[in-house]
């Protein structure tokens, strides 16, 4: 028994990602066409050359026919998986076993979502048939539940808190404003975010992630095979994912300041890919920044911060985008929007982009780019409510 | 001896300043206040939370139910049944709808009165409003009541039947299509013409029946679909105390107006004393209550003039919100699906008896009732827990001003019940700022919504207040 991980085993060649908008002139066929053509012709394929496919999507279609039927594929094994947020990252995650256990030689992930043909403000699910009793509170609600339990256990005081959060979204929509896939691109100032109307508790409109369509994809192929395509391949170094069993809910220890399953998704990461001391020797983190109090929490459970100084790390700007580990340096889930099935492999996109030192000259890191004095970069996503939730962190690096 | 071993009323939290409505409407209101049932309460929540508090803490299991209503939230199927589920009685005991008349109430308590079931549990409640401006919006109110009806031989008899009488009569002196809110009155001259009458002959009768005169009667109350009718037939009981109608503060109830004046009249009551309740619905009828040793000690757990006292002010505007009458735009966001009818009844116990599960090695409690222990090592070894009556605490909570609600914005707690268990649960009957950590709930049963005609009924926390 054991999580050993594939480290260095399975390389990306090759992605794709469109730009995250709410494209109200694209369908998911169009958005899907998109992210996997550039992915072909980022690795130098034709789809002819991807032996299986994992598609994710939440809501946008049942089954691997909602990919086989717009790419056209001839007969192959396409599946479709949905994970929360975790979504594309799940995909990306099959996709990488699949080729480390040897059964195929190049696989694709694609992850899409058209969240804006439905009419309705932020993001909803169907749930199955059922009696009625569930909560059925919004993700901003739930998430809202921990700024006051937080600022409360660790003595800070209700300005710095809002100062703190308010950060995250300036710092998140100060990167976005340099990337040209996002979808808010530009620079708020703290007091808009500050002032602008609650949602839930604390929660303003700029505490919450952007909402937008849109489709990431990455090919991956075995490691000993990735410099046949690229001379810039980047490794797979760690894949972690857990599930929670939805105990923090109803269990009166949990006490809505930490999230459980990220420090353990964390702890399993950081073995497998060999990491002690997470602050420093990554290059950057991407992190699933669904809403500002979730950042600065993760901050934490994910080993950047101490228990209780995320904020104050914060606002000293340690996760800015020329701090001492930039988080979110493509504008997050807050400025880049979160199209769910497409999220977690826009993270890893980004990582991409800086790992091999593709990222605009206005938001490239130094110490990420080759030839710097880090080589791994972090992508996390996550998905459900405090006390019930689905993590996912992969360590990506050359 | 037959006769009452329990009762409660209950009002719903909120009351309507009369004055606010013509400023609005142009027409209509008057003075004092009238009770609101809340955007989550109907005729069958409101009897349960009566039901509950009759209940509570004594030893009483009802052998029959018996529910009446002018607005019921079903029609074919029973609404008895729910608050059956809610109250967690034997699956023996039978549940009956009344109605949807105002007499039917008193009708129900007269056969739990003169029936067999031992005890019977006689159940009303009603949310009455009618058009903006209208007479019958201002003059009524929102309500239940609850009556636990049997012999000395199951429990003591605080008030006992010594006599009632009934008269009956057809003429149209109001009347409502079914499934319509605006009651239409003839003319109210001729209500009190027609009543006068019945009333007298049922007062005679009910007093002939017990073998008593006037004078042995210390006071009575006069349940009348008006104020007119009331104040005529009042004067004719030969110069007996008629005590205050509740007008000036709840409104007439309907349905539940002679349960309500019967609990104010026993609240009064002194043991030895004769009581009097007079409902003039589509005839007369009077009964005749004397009131026990028993009675001295007998506290209700609620009493009336406790619940008189509290409740909280709600404007007019979202009276007519909650009541269908002034439609106000949602929230953008879907509405809920209906309720799954095979998913309901699987999960009864937790859904209407709000039943957790204990385990039995360690006490952990899981909120809603499960199978397998915390930490997965055994399974199937619980025993449940009912929770409806456990106090708790706030842990948490936010206010959610982007959810579908029938009345936004959703306040919502994580909450730790005493004993054990926590539920992440919406409150109610309370206002987004006053909520705050530590801050102690009760469990109340609500309506939270209705999809496609299924109600979906389930629990709410609400602020444990005074009253």
């Amino acid at each position: 028994m054991g999580s050993h991980g594939i480290k260095d085993r399975v390389a990306i060649v090759g992605m794709g990602c469109t730009n995250f908008v709410e494209h109200w002139d694209k369908g998911l066929d169009d958005l899907v066409v998109e992210a996997a053509n550039d992915a072909y012709g980022s690795a130098g394929i034709d789809k002819d050359k991807v032996d299986a496919y994992w598609l994710g999507t939440a809501q946008g279609g049942m089954s691997g026919i909602t990919l086989a039927r717009p790419l056209q594929l001839e007969n192959k094994p396409v599946t479709r998986v949905e994970n929360f947020c975790a979504t594309g990252s799940e995909a990306l995650r099959q996709a990488a076993y699949a080729v480390a256990s040897g059964a195929y030689d190049v696989a694709m992930a694609l992850g899409v979502e058209k969240t804006k043909d439905g009419g309705f403000q932020g993001l909803n699910a169907v749930p199955p048939p059922n009696d009625g009793t569930g909560r059925t509170l919004t993700a901003a609600a739930m998430f809202s539940m921990v700024a006051p339990a937080y600022a409360a256990k660790y003595g800070v005081d209700a300005d710095k808190m809002r100062e703190a959060m308010a950060h995250v979204a300036w710092k998140n929509h100060y990167n976005g404003a340099r990337n040209s896939r996002a979808q808010f691109r530009r620079e708020v100032s703290m007091e808009t975010i500050c002032n602008s109307p609650k949602l839930a508790g604390d929660l303003g409109v700029f505490d919450c992630a952007g909402v937008a369509d849109g489709s990431a994809a990455a090919i991956v192929v075995r490691a000993e095979d990735a410099y046949d395509y690229t001379d810039t391949p980047i490794f797979v170094k760690a894949l972690s994912f857990i599930a929670g069993n939805g105990s923090g809910v109803t269990d009166p220890s949990y006490d809505y300041t930490h999230f459980p399953e990220i420090a353990a998704t964390a702890a399993d990461a950081y073995a497998q890919a060999g990491i002690t001391d997470p602050r420093r020797e990554l290059a950057l983190a991407e992190v699933h920044d669904c809403f500002t109090i979730t950042e600065l929490i993760l901050m934490e459970d994910l080993g950047f911060s101490d228990r209780g100084a995320a904020w104050r790390d914060e606002l000293d700007g340690v996760y800015d985008l020329d701090g001492d580990l930039p988080v979110n340096p493509d504008g997050g889930l807050k400025s880049f929007g979160h199209p769910v099935g497409a999220s977690g492999l826009r993270m890893m996109f980004e990582a991409w982009l800086q790992l091999r030192g593709e990222a605009p000259d206005d938001r490239q890191l130094a110490l990420a780019k080759p030839g710097g004095d880090r080589n791994l970069a972090l992508t996390h996503n996550l998905g459900g409510y405090p006390g019930e939730m689905v993590s996912f962190i992969s360590i990506l690096g050359r | 001896m037959r006769g009452i071993q329990s009762w409660s009323a209950y009002l719903p939290y909120r009351r309507l300043d009369r004055t606010q409505i013509a400023p609005f409407v142009g027409q209509g209101g008057g003075k004092g206040t009238r009770t609101v049932a809340s955007f989550d309460e109907d005729s069958t929540t409101m009897g349960v939370e009566a039901a509950r508090l009759a209940l509570r803490g004594r030893d009483l299991v009802p052998a029959q139910l018996l529910f009446a209503t002018t607005f019921p939230a079903y029609a074919d199927r029973t609404n008895a049944t729910a608050i059956h589920a809610a109250l967690r009685l034997p699956d023996t005991t039978a549940a009956f709808d009344l109605g949807a008349s105002v007499r039917s109430s008193v009708g129900a308590l007269l056969l739990a009165l003169t029936g067999g079931a031992d005890p019977a549990l006689v159940v009303a409640g009603d949310v009455r409003t009618g058009l903006p401006g209208s007479g019958e919006e201002a003059a009524s109110g929102d309500a239940a009541t609850a009556f636990v009806v049997g012999s000395d031989a199951t429990a003591p008899v605080v008030a006992e039947l010594v006599g009632s009488a009934s008269v009956t009569d057809e003429f149209v002196e109001r009347w409502r299509a079914p499934g319509e809110q605006r009651t239409k009155i003839w003319d109210d001259k001729f209500s009190e013409i027609s009543y006068v009458p019945l009333g007298v002959q049922a007062w005679n009768a009910a007093l002939a029946a017990a073998g008593l005169t006037a004078n042995d009667v210390a006071a009575a109350a006069v349940v009348a679909p008006s104020q007119r009718v009331a104040r005529s037939v009042g004067g004719k009981l030969d110069g007996v105390h008629v005590i205050d109608d509740l007008s000036q503060t709840v409104g007439n109830a309907a349905a539940a107006q002679p349960g309500l004046l019967l609990a104010a009249l026993l609240e009064q009551a002194e043991p030895g004393q004769v009581v009097a309740l007079v409902v003039l619905a589509d005839g007369a009828d009077v009964l005749l209550f004397r009131a026990t040793d028993a009675l001295g000690s007998y506290r209700p757990v609620r009493p009336l003039a406790a619940q008189l006292a509290a409740g909280a002010a709600l404007p007019y505007g979202k009276f007519l919100a909650w009541r269908g009458m002034l439609p106000v735009e949602p929230p953008r966001r879907p509405e809920p699906q209906r309720v799954s009818a095979t998913a309901a009844a699987r999960s009864q116990d937790w859904k209407f008896g709000f039943v957790g599960s204990k385990e039995r090695d360690t006490g952990v409690v899981h909120l809603p009732p499960a199978r397998v222990s915390r930490g997965g090592e055994q399974i199937d070894e619980m025993d449940p827990v009912p929770l409806a009556d456990v106090q708790g605490t706030i842990v948490t909570f936010t206010v959610d001003r982007m959810v579908y609600s029938p009345s936004p914005p959703v306040v919502f707690a994580v909450v730790d019940f005493d004993g054990g268990g926590r539920l992440p649960v919406e409150l109610t009957d309370a206002d987004a700022g006053e909520i705050e950590i530590g801050q102690r709930v009760e469990m109340t049963f609500r309506r939270l919504y209705a999809s496609d005609g299924i109600v979906n009924y389930f629990w709410k926390g609400r602020l444990v207040r005074d009253g």
